[in-house]
């Protein structure tokens, strides 16, 4: 009601389908990507509905598209001792780290028809947690140059995002999304290894740093929806609790 | 101090960063008291707040190695303790490492109850006794370092003119045989016995109380008690006089004596004798940190000061607008503040400049914007700090605003709300100001208020309107900002208030 933003973007982005969720708490890397490139293609043939997974991975670093292995400045020896996986995988940007604290959000979205606007959904993702983070009195921001969200200098949310060409049909499906780091410290632990997103300028922050208060990470999943509900224009959410 | 290893040291710890010093406030452990781990053995005063420094172990108190408000470096040791398995042999090796203090305890004792012993049983007690009693405390000094009793901290000094207190006579438990303030409060408690006790019997011989019951000595021993008195160099010869003439008013200067209260005590609200021009009022710790900042802006920084009116007619409308709902959403009152805050702050952000240091070959300008909010008490101003104020939505800061505001009164703030401040914001309005001229809050580059907003007649388009108009007024370290620079920013604070309208979003 406050906020008009929320309401015109609702009424860009409109869907007549519900959502469907699955929330896992902890869940490894490779597990998880193999699960959105099933889901993705169930989607593709019309076998699956919108699907958005929530949870939390162990240490992994993951490399996107943009390969620069001089930003990941740990040796190999030094991650296996720290017990941190790495991928490499197909998802736009270029490296971050997933661990505890985070909550990492995939999408697996259809986009299709006349409306189609692929950086659209990236600014939709980074709408969504704007308006979370608001709801907390913090003023989220977009960088130009760099997706993702900020407060003041320090990124708080990665995104990065494979729009999946269909096969079946007209348009794409997305599947990777978001990190948004929760827990204070997080930027002590995994982001000291890499340069997150090959950006050397600027730190990382956590929403406990920025607010001061303390989360869980499955509370800021539940805390999210309604905004992710808002901004994509979903009537309703089927949840499919699988942990 | 003893050399068995069990003696340890307790340093002035870094509270904080930026902490170089620290005052300590009260000793909340005694020398001879034993402490647990964790319990806190005295409170210190810096930035003001009061933390309490807890023990890193359990232990028993040896020596207090500084003064209840003595400043002290980060990193000096303040006081010994002793640790060991047995509390037995602790406390042994305390009565050890103390000796000085418990040695010069007992003997004060000792001379109290001679003092009293002169006057109710006639014991033959003379100048020449008191004196050798007074010397055997010196020699314990002697012993010692004495050195340290010519060393006088200015509380002391203060408290013996106040009490005509001299304090050749006083002794001393600190380090060295120093003399601290408790000792003279304890000197001066002393004393106003005797005297009680003086003017007592005093009066009772004066006004003819005295039966054939009292033996005759008694008389003697008030005389035996003035002549000890007069003899003896630190009591005053006033106190003589006390006893003779008994309804003359006692004291001449300082705090009214007449009473010999046990703890010497000043009554702020009701002057204690009527027909008193004046009173006096402690200078607390938070008084003297407020005056020495100030005073410390006032002589350093070269203020200049400029002023802007600013129409906040549509911010009226769109606060009404929502204030009702905000409280109820957020149990939070959507105050002004607030509003002229995020104004404030944006403007900040197209000026880093205002956010900014003087450090003499350089200027450091300073990232983070962080708003000291000044917050009024009873008796003293504080300025709890909103950090990274520019990361803040209008409705984050009002949630900030009634956090700090609330914990201040409360007491609640803790060191690191105090720190950290870059810009200072103060609301004088609430106390129905339309100008001031405020004191920067050092070493910041400058202070804005925002003052009563006041319906005004105002020419609009040639035409006259009643608007809601409020004034601003800024404050400016001349060495760092200049006019032209301040005008302009004054100008997009002014441009950001106006600019609000009910369209405006809280988040």
């Amino acid at each position: 009601m406050m906020n008009r933003q929320q309401d015109q973007i609702s009424l860009e982005t409109t869907n007549t389908q519900a959502l469907h969720l699955h929330t896992y708490g902890k869940l490894d890397y490779k597990h998880a990507w193999d699960m959105q490139k099933d889901i993705v293609k169930q989607i593709d043939k019309g076998l699956a509905k919108d699907t958005l997974f929530l949870l939390e991975h162990p240490p992994t670093y993951t490399i996107g598209s943009q390969r620069n292995p001089e930003h990941l400045l740990l040796s190999a020896e030094q991650l296996e001792k720290q017990g941190i996986s790495v991928y490499e995988i197909d998802r736009g940007g270029d490296i971050t780290y997933h661990g505890p604290g985070q909550l990492v959000g995939y999408p697996m979205l259809l986009l299709e028809g006349p409306s189609l606007d692929l950086h659209g959904y990236l600014r939709n993702l980074e709408e969504m947690m704007i308006q979370y983070l608001a709801s907390y009195g913090i003023v989220g921001d977009r960088k130009p140059d760099f997706t993702g969200v900020w407060v003041g200098n320090e990124k708080i949310a990665a995104i990065g995002v494979k729009f999946n060409k269909c096969r079946s049909r007209r348009g794409f499906v997305t599947s990777h999304g978001f990190a948004f780091n929760i827990k204070q410290g997080i930027q002590h632990t995994g982001f000291t290894g890499i340069v997150p997103c090959g950006i050397q300028q600027f730190g990382v922050t956590s929403l406990e740093d920025v607010t001061g208060l303390t989360f869980t990470v499955e509370q800021v999943g539940q805390e999210l929806l309604p905004h992710f509900m808002n901004v994509f224009g979903y009537p309703e959410i089927i949840h499919h609790s699988i942990s | 101090m003893s050399d068995n290893g069990l003696t340890k040291e307790i340093t002035m710890p870094q509270l904080a960063e930026s902490l170089v010093s620290a005052t300590l406030n009260k000793w909340l452990k005694q020398p001879g008291e034993a402490f647990e781990a964790y319990e806190p053995i005295c409170e210190v005063f810096t930035e003001k707040v009061v933390a309490e420094i807890p023990a890193t172990e359990s232990g028993v108190m040896g020596m207090h190695l500084v003064h209840e408000g003595d400043v002290v470096e980060v990193g000096k040791v303040i006081c010994t303790y002793l640790t060991g398995a047995k509390v037995d042999a602790s406390s042994e090796a305390a009565g050890a490492g103390e000796k000085v203090v418990n040695g010069t305890g007992a003997v004060r004792v000792g001379a109290g109850q001679h003092h009293a012993a002169s006057i109710s049983s006639s014991t033959e007690i003379t100048a020449d006794k008191l004196r050798s009693v007074a010397e055997q405390v010196g020699m314990l000094y002697n012993n010692e370092n004495a050195p340290m009793r010519a060393r006088l901290s200015p509380a002391v000094q203060r408290l013996a003119s106040e009490y005509d207190v001299d304090l050749k006579n006083v002794q001393g438990s600190g380090l060295g045989g120093r003399i601290t303030r408790k000792d003279v409060l304890q000197f001066i408690e002393l004393r106003g016995n005797v005297t009680h006790e003086a003017l007592k019997q005093g009066a009772d011989v004066i006004n003819g109380g005295l039966s054939a019951v009292v033996p005759v000595e008694m008389k003697n021993s008030q005389l035996q008690y003035q002549q000890n008195e007069e003899q003896l160099a630190g009591l005053d010869q006033s106190l003589a006089a006390d006893a003779s003439s008994v309804s003359l008013p006692v004291r001449s200067s300082g705090l009214h004596l007449s009473e010999s209260p046990r703890v010497p005590h000043i009554d702020v609200e009701r002057p204690q004798t009527v027909g008193d021009g004046e009173h006096f009022i402690n200078v607390t710790p938070i008084r003297n940190t407020i005056a020495t900042r100030m005073r410390q802006s006032v002589s350093e920084i070269p203020h200049a000061w400029t002023m802007i009116e600013v129409d906040v007619t549509n911010l009226v409308e769109l606060r009404n607008k929502w204030k009702d709902e905000f409280r109820r959403k957020e149990g939070v009152n959507l105050t002004y503040l607030a509003f002229v805050l995020k104004a404030v702050v944006n403007a900040i952000k197209d000026y880093p400049i205002m956010n900014s240091v003087w450090a003499v070959d350089k200027i450091i300008v300073k990232r983070d914007v962080n708003i000291s909010l000044s917050v009024g008490t009873e008796d003293s101003v504080m300025v709890p700090v909103i950090k990274k104020a520019d990361q803040k939505n209008i409705a984050g800061l009002a949630r900030e605003i009634d956090d700090l505001a609330r914990r201040t009164r409360e007491g609640k703030l803790t060191l690191e709300d105090m720190q950290g401040g870059t810009f200072t914001f103060n609301n004088t309005g609430s106390f129905g100001s339309i100008q001031s001229y405020p004191i920067i809050n050092y070493p910041q580059a400058a202070i804005i208020t925002f003052e009563s907003i006041v319906k005004r007649p105002v020419v609009i388009n040639d035409m006259i309107g009643v608007r809601s108009m409020a004034n601003m007024c800024l404050s400016l370290d001349h060495r760092i900002l200049d006019g032209v620079i301040c005008g302009r920013f004054l100008q997009r604070v002014k441009e950001n208030l106006e600019s609000y309208n009910s369209d405006t979003k809280l988040y």
